[in-house]
């Protein structure tokens, strides 16, 4: 499963949780399923976010593949100047 | 990409790495460049806007009855000339003020006339019923319970349980691992302490400008100055509640953004009042515009704690970061904790950022938003706590620094990462080690970026005389022509000065992004090369056709098709341009594509060393030496990187020692001017040296990292950590100017 990790600010909104576990081959499916699975964090992550696969940086990654022991840091979305 | 490679694809170059004059360098010198304000039209009127005298009041009412009835105006507009459903409704907002006027400067209505005089007298003919309110212009004092609540709809999020008031905290972010408390309790030694910095504007020579001409229907075109005209025609598309496709927006040169032009101001406005005049509407905004309502940097408090063992080893870090965004959410709070202590690993470490509205200009980027203030605090916590424990600054921080396979302090492990590479450079290079005058000190920052790529289309066309077209959609803010010239130049294998590059407007490409995140020399150049080698794919297909031979047994070397496998040798290589000659008999015109969703920008880290001179007896500080150390991946164009080094350390200079927004009691703005608001000038500025680190990005064909916003993390820290070391006290306050030094240095005695 792919662990996906929450900033910590929202772990109120995943019943605490800082770390979840989903069934997940790209990006958008992880995030549906986590959407899913705690609807408080549906609204961050409408108004859009910035993931890590595996230590890489995606500003926006709609269909990024993961794999099944991928590890997913959740940011918000990045701004640059 | 899931799989890591372990080097860049290419390694060994023939352009890309050398300084070619810049190709836009004779039009900017000889003023043939055409900026924002150059553009003009037939018939074109002058728009301008009447803006809020107040930091927050209600507007009871706005009558333009007066102003539309003098001889000359043919346009005047308010909010009620704008989509009511625009998707962005902070924007709609910030544009053209609605119920209330949210800071001094915010737009309240906007006329057309055929003069600036006219034009000037119809805004006095604007009678606006103001409701004056309470208003609140300090991060700290707009946190408080008892503040002036700026919007009725902001409730804190981010917290538990759920605020049941508005505030004007927009938002609390929180990142972090490990048990803070318990590091603490493992700490030798522990330094906590407060710091603030000012609002800073990026200070751009060129305000912002554009012309609109816009038919009764919506259709029409924008020239303007901006980082981004692919957002500024979908934004203006919003605001106006039309489709995209009947505005052409094109990017005029432009006279530095630094962030500042990564959204609109005037650009809506101008539409607007073409599209009601039917004629081509001109608006520039004033120096005092600028000021007041473009949009500065956050002001920031904060407090930072790092405790470490004796042998530097750090055991917990904490920082609690409060952003001042003006008007409206969105300050970088959330950047600023997630780059606090981006440069060390840490077993334990916890970062909050508070993003707060004030009756303020709304915040824009200033190149990394948000890093610089968040480095300015910890930095300096980190090289008082290396004093403390008797260890050199650059070894305590290549003893905790961030490295390949790490996890970060905002969570992921780093891929291939240059700090340690920087500080080592750092060490030993001869302004550590030089000596030091009188009430000189010395200091040393690290700096963070992630950089990022995001949306690029790019186009390759070969001209008959086999010279090449380049079309980006990336408004070059810093030399980018250039680079993207030079990698074309390198895939192709000819030479730079063979390769032309253009900003196309936003009907020529398909979508791109801003010109931001560092982005361009690493996503558009990415878009380059894909382009270059789609483009190579065709000429080699006509060679095979010339040479009635399969494509697949052609080859492209050193800028000439060759035949390979069985026919090598058989036939005559051909060049570039002689397969450009026979373009039309061989199949039309040849060109090459490229759209992407750039990933794979690398982080990029930076060491500076900075040596000021402080004056006892004023309290002026004067930086007399400067070094910036920064890894650049692979430096496509080494003069602009430097270049970029350079400018990140000046503006760092400024925002240090002497630019600050400065508001009254009545919650205006006092120094609206160049000659209030204080930027450097050539002669407060040492010679900046410069050092590039390559440590290649591996997600890039060539190992590009961003260089452009990294430069600005470390001058605040750098600086003073350096000026606290000449005053023989600790700075925490910017800008560190003359009264701000003489107290410090009073106070310490």
């Amino acid at each position: 499963m792919v662990k996906v990790m929450l900033w910590g600010s929202l772990k109120p909104a995943a019943e605490g949780k800082a770390e979840i576990h989903v069934e997940a081959s790209n990006v958008k499916q992880m995030l549906d399923a986590i959407g899913k699975a705690h609807p408080g964090l549906a609204p961050v992550l409408e108004r859009g976010v910035s993931v890590a696969i595996d230590g890489q940086m995606h500003r926006v990654a709609g269909y990024e593949p993961l794999r099944e022991d991928s590890e997913v840091y959740i940011f918000p979305r990045l701004e640059g100047g | 990409m899931l799989d890591k490679p372990n080097k860049p694809e290419k390694q060994k170059f023939n352009v890309v790495g050398t300084s070619p004059l810049r190709p836009d360098g004779v039009d900017k010198v000889t003023g043939r460049a055409r900026f924002g304000a150059d553009m003009v039209a037939p018939g074109m009127l002058v728009g301008k806007i009447l803006r809020s005298p107040h930091a927050h009041a209600r507007i009871r009412s706005i009558d333009v009855s007066k102003a539309e009835a003098l001889s000359g105006v043919k346009a005047v507009v308010t909010k009620d000339d704008f989509n009511a459903d625009a998707e962005d409704q902070d924007v709609l907002y910030n544009i053209m003020a609605r119920e209330k006027a949210l800071y001094d400067g915010h737009a309240v209505a906007a006329v057309a006339a055929i003069s600036q005089s006219v034009a000037r007298r119809a805004l006095a003919l604007i009678e606006v019923d103001y409701e004056v309110l309470p208003h609140v212009t300090d991060v700290d004092e707009a946190m408080k319970p008892d503040a002036p609540v700026l919007h009725d709809h902001i409730f804190t999020e981010g917290v538990e349980p759920k605020p049941t008031k508005p505030s004007n905290i927009a938002q609390r972010y929180e990142f972090g691992h490990g048990d803070v408390e318990e590091g603490f309790s493992e700490a030798d030694v522990i330094v906590e302490r407060n710091f603030k910095t000012a609002a800073t504007h990026q200070g751009y020579i060129e305000p912002h400008a554009c012309l609109a001409n816009i038919a009764n229907d919506g259709s029409g075109e924008l020239w303007c100055c901006t980082q981004g005209h692919y957002m500024v025609r979908n934004t203006c598309a919003s605001l106006l509640g039309i489709d995209v496709s009947r505005l052409r927006v094109t990017a005029s040169e432009i006279g530095g953004g630094f962030g500042g032009k990564t959204t609109v101001f005037i650009e809506p406005v101008a539409a607007a009042l073409s599209r009601k005049a039917g004629r081509p509407v001109k608006v520039v905004m004033s120096r005092n515009e600028v000021f007041r309502a473009s949009g500065p940097t956050s002001s920031t408090s904060s407090r930072i704690k790092i405790g470490a063992k004796k042998d530097g080893t750090i055991t917990a870090a904490e920082s609690e970061l409060n952003y001042q965004g003006g008007a409206f959410a969105g300050a970088p709070a959330d950047l600023g904790a997630m780059c606090s202590f981006a440069c060390y690993v840490l077993k334990n470490v916890r970062t909050i950022g508070y993003d707060v509205v004030t009756n303020r200009p709304k915040q824009a980027a200033y190149r990394a938003p948000g890093a610089p203030m968040a480095a300015f605090s910890v930095e300096s916590v980190v090289e008082e706590l290396a004093g403390k424990i008797g260890m050199d600054p650059i070894e305590f921080r290549i003893k905790n620094a961030a490295r390949e396979g790490e996890k970060s302090s905002y969570g992921p492990k780093f891929r291939q990462v240059g700090l340690v590479e920087t500080l080592e450079e750092a060490k030993a290079h001869p302004h550590y080690s030089a000596p030091l005058g009188p009430n000189q000190g010395r200091g040393v920052s690290c700096g963070f970026w992630f950089n990022f790529g995001g949306q690029t289309s790019t186009s390759l066309s070969i001209n008959i005389d086999g010279t090449v077209a380049l079309a980006v959609g990336t408004p070059d803010i810093g030399g980018s022509r250039a680079s993207m010239c030079l990698m074309a130049a390198e895939e192709l294998g000819i030479g730079y000065e063979q390769v032309r590059a253009i900003i196309a407007d936003t009907s020529s490409l398909g979508y791109n992004d801003v010109t931001d995140g560092s982005r361009v020399t690493f996503a558009s150049g990415k878009a380059t090369i894909m382009a270059a080698r789609d483009s190579i794919g065709k000429l080699c297909e006509r060679a095979a056709k010339m040479w009635d031979i399969s494509p697949d047994a052609v080859v492209w070397e050193e800028g000439h098709a060759k035949p390979a496998g069985a026919n090598a040798g058989e036939f005559e290589p051909l060049s570039l341009a002689e397969i450009a000659a026979s373009a039309e008999s061989t199949g039309g015109p040849i060109a090459g594509h490229h759209e992407v969703n750039a990933s794979g920008a690398g982080t990029s880290f930076a060491t500076h060393i900075v040596d000021s001179e402080v004056d006892p007896e004023t309290g002026r500080v004067q930086v007399t030496r400067y070094t910036v150390i920064q890894d650049a991946g692979k430096a496509v164009h080494p003069a602009y990187v430097e270049g970029q080094f350079q400018g990140g350390a000046a503006q760092g200079i400024g925002w240090a020692i002497n630019e600050e927004y400065i508001y009254g009691e009545d919650g205006r703005l006092q120094n609206a001017g160049f000659l209030d608001y204080r930027i450097p000038v050539a002669s407060d500025l040492p010679m900046i040296d410069t050092k590039i680190v390559e440590v290649p990005n591996l997600g890039h064909p060539y190992g590009v990292r961003g260089v452009g916003e990294t430069s600005i993390v470390p001058p605040l820290a750098a600086i003073a950590n350096s000026v606290s070391a000449a005053a023989g006290v600790r700075l925490t306050e910017l800008p560190m100017s003359p009264p701000r030094v003489l107290k410090a240095i009073d106070e310490n005695k």
